[in-house]
């Protein structure tokens, strides 16, 4: 096949791109400048397209770097802000797989005459029978990168090649020294891309939205400290709030920014029964009944049955109570086909 | 065809060194390799070469041989002449929005004035003369360009000159920058630089080697230095001259100018030619400068609706033809052009902006192939986007 590999500058794709040169595919890499460079941390500086240069070269593949900067501000930058100015908890790894890997990428792909996408995200895409395709999780459990890709439909998947999921880290590693590739060493980018460390989140917040002091109270609306900007503040949090009194532990359990009011409580005051997930994308046919549901990108996964179901939206019963998923952040459904473990939907929780 | 040579049409950016060049420079990389500044036999056959080569530009530019001041190219000749050396001339310096950002990012960084230009790219003359009306104290230099390295635009320099004589009648006047890069190629600067006091030069635009470039600076004006050290270039230069840059800049130099008129009218009919045979044969097709603007005899910028530059390049590239649409970045990604922002146009057609250059090396084949080609690029393009032609107007 003819794969154009997306290149971050980052050990997992050059070894990506490496494997699929093993497999006799014909590779041309591309680096996608997503941000404006002054970011240290993730994948859009002038250094790490350097990297990448150096890997594809170091490979003997093509290298092109594309602009999709004012996509990426506007399908991620842009709703990341306005999220936090609304109180919620956007997770912009997943927006920038759901609108810019995996949908501009992929159709410039199709447009430049390429039969798929490579990445180097840790998953694994596997048949589950009547050609249908899924996401699974990558062999690598603690690198498992499946959360993130979830919006990715059965029909996207049929374009979509994910080289390093067989391997663990540990191999990426061992294959990457193999190879000689400057990229081995690098270590792995978690922040968010976009802002660099230096920076801050507060900072680069403040500078796009306007941040509001807010009263904390607990459960009873009795104040019990104050917060300098509750836009920063997500539910499940339970440090940083510098509350006075200490003793319990105190986790925030509602933001509330049109009236200025963080609520802490207890843990048994964060627990839910249920979750209503929207801008939901089901793999391929829309389920019902268990599922195994993840709530932050490697976080534990709990038993939960889905329920009523309307376009885009579905009601998540927990079968135990689980803390309040902080609005914005993705939720994503699990099943068990076969030897594997696949995602089936996800969606954001409400 | 694809087992074809490649077809450059990306000579705004930089050219082959011409055979002339070449021949002048090898003795240098060789058994000529004396520094200027000695005082033995090598040293003085150095200096020979480079005071040879400082007349020939010299005559060339239409300027005295010691108002040339080697540099390591345009950028760092369009920075000293803005900023005036170190420390920056005191004033507020000025240029039109469509100037090359070796230009626009010292204007910003000193505090500048940024004119608008007019939406056939041109600068406008009378917000140039509302602007350095505007300004509170002196102005320090105004800077504008001879000819724009995307959209090949040619500013009338005379014009120019008048408007910044006026504003300031008195001695000392106000220094008139151009930054002729593009533009020494293809016109002839004895004539249509003459108005500038501080003329910016690069070799390899014109068949010279990279790395060497050029500033003029016509008495009374003057610049203090930017590199102080060994006081090279009569003190405005310091740094031992690039003496076999210098020396192929001079032969490309005498080249060009040698049959400037045959090669300007024959690639003019050329791009003529290009731009009628894609105009017939792509819709929402858009020649981003008017046909009656004068425009370099080398440029052809177009803006296409329905594509995005970077896709048509790619497709372009695999068929052999290689162009670009702004400048590139620093990472090689394309971003968008301030220059066709500041001519306003429309952002969604500007995402379709195509900047073919031709050179000297451009033949009627070439053309031929590239109004065969773009067609179906162009159509495959917009097959694939779902966005028919006419969408974007």
């Amino acid at each position: 096949m003819r794969v154009l590999c997306a290149l971050s500058g980052g050990v997992d794709s050059s070894v990506a791109a490496a494997l699929l040169l093993d497999e006799g595919h014909e590779v041309v890499g591309v680096t996608m400048k997503l941000w404006g460079g002054a970011s240290d941390t993730g994948c859009c500086s002038v250094a790490d397209v350097e990297d990448a240069r150096r890997a594809a070269a170091q490979l003997d593949v093509e290298h092109h770097v594309f602009n999709f900067g004012d996509e990426f501000n506007r399908h991620v930058v842009d709703p990341y802000v306005a999220d936090h100015a609304a109180g919620r908890t956007p997770n912009p790894c997943v927006e920038c797989n759901r609108h810019l890997k995996f949908d501009q990428l992929l159709r410039r792909a199709e447009v430049l005459g390429f039969d798929a996408v490579a990445t180097g995200h840790h998953a694994r895409v596997v048949e589950v029978g009547d050609g249908a395709r899924r996401i699974a999780r990558g062999a690598d459990a603690a690198k498992d990168q499946s959360y993130v890709l979830h919006p990715l439909t059965s029909h996207d998947l049929e374009r979509v090649l994910l080289p390093v999921g067989e391997l663990t880290k540990a191999q990426v590693r061992h294959r990457a020294e193999e190879l000689g590739l400057r990229t081995a060493a690098k270590p792995e980018s978690q922040d968010v891309c976009f802002i660099t460390r230096a920076e801050g989140r507060r900072t680069f917040l403040g500078e796009r939205a306007e941040l509001h002091p807010a009263t904390v109270v607990d459960q009873h609306g009795a104040q019990v400290g104050d917060v300098d900007a509750v836009e920063l503040v997500t539910v499940g949090q339970r440090r940083g709030l510098e509350l006075a009194g200490g003793g319990v532990r105190r986790y925030v359990t509602d933001v509330d920014v049109p009236a200025r009011t963080v609520t802490v409580g207890r843990r048994e005051d964060l627990l839910r029964d249920d979750v209503v997930l929207d801008t939901l994308v089901w793999a391929g046919e829309p389920v019902s009944g268990p599922v195994l549901a993840q709530r932050s990108a490697h976080g534990a996964v709990a038993p939960a049955s889905v329920g009523a179901t309307s376009s885009g939206t579905v009601a998540l019963r927990w079968d135990s109570p689980q803390p309040r998923v902080a609005p914005g952040q993705s939720v994503v459904l699990y099943r068990h086909i076969g030897d594997d473990e696949v995602v089936v939907g996800g969606g954001l929780a409400r | 065809m694809n087992a074809d040579a490649p077809i450059d049409l990306d000579h705004a950016a930089t050219t082959r060194l011409c055979d002339a060049a070449r021949a002048a420079m090898e003795p240098f990389l060789g058994d000529r390799y004396g520094n200027p500044s000695g005082s033995h036999r090598l040293a003085r056959d150095a200096v020979r070469a480079l005071d040879e080569a400082r007349e020939r530009i010299a005559v060339v530019v239409g300027c005295a041989p010691g108002e040339l001041v080697f540099t390591s190219g345009g950028t760092e000749a369009d920075n000293h002449a803005v900023s005036g050396g170190m420390p920056p001339r005191p004033g507020t310096p000025v240029c039109p929005a469509t100037e090359h950002h070796a230009v626009l990012d010292p204007v910003v960084a000193l505090g500048g004035a940024i004119v608008d230009v007019a939406p056939d790219g041109r600068i406008d003359l009378d917000r140039l003369a509302a602007t350095l009306e505007g300004i509170d104290g002196r102005v320090g230099v105004v800077s504008v360009m001879l000819a724009n390295n995307e959209t090949g635009v040619v500013n009338d320099l005379d014009a120019v000159a008048e408007v910044v004589a006026a504003h300031e009648p008195e001695v000392p006047a106000v220094p008139l920058h151009t930054d002729a890069v593009q533009g020494a190629a293809w016109l002839d600067l004895t004539e249509r630089a003459a108005a500038a006091d501080l003329v910016s030069l690069s070799a390899h635009k014109l068949g010279g080697p990279k790395g060497v470039g050029a500033l003029v600076v016509r008495g009374p004006a003057d610049v203090r230095p930017l590199l102080l050290g060994g006081g090279q270039e009569r003190g405005r230069r310091s740094g031992t001259p690039d003496v076999a840059g210098i020396v192929g800049f001079a032969a490309a130099m005498q080249s060009v100018a040698a049959d400037r008129d045959d090669e300007s009218a024959r690639v003019a009919a050329l791009r003529d030619r290009l731009a009628e045979g894609l105009s017939e044969r792509i819709d929402d097709l858009h020649r981003t400068v008017p046909p009656d603007v004068e425009t370099l005899p080398s440029s052809l910028h177009l803006c296409i609706g329905g594509v995005d530059a970077e896709t048509l390049l790619f497709l372009l590239e695999a068929e052999g033809i290689y162009a670009s649409a702004a400048s590139s970045c620093s990472s090689g990604a394309q971003e968008s052009s301030h220059v066709l922002a500041a001519m306003g146009v429309d952002p969604r057609l500007a995402r379709g902006s195509l900047r073919l250059s031709l050179g000297r090396d451009t033949t009627p084949a070439h053309v031929d192939r590239v109004i065969e080609v773009l067609p179906l690029v162009v159509e495959r393009v917009r097959r694939f986007s779902g966005t028919p032609a006419g969408s974007t107007t």
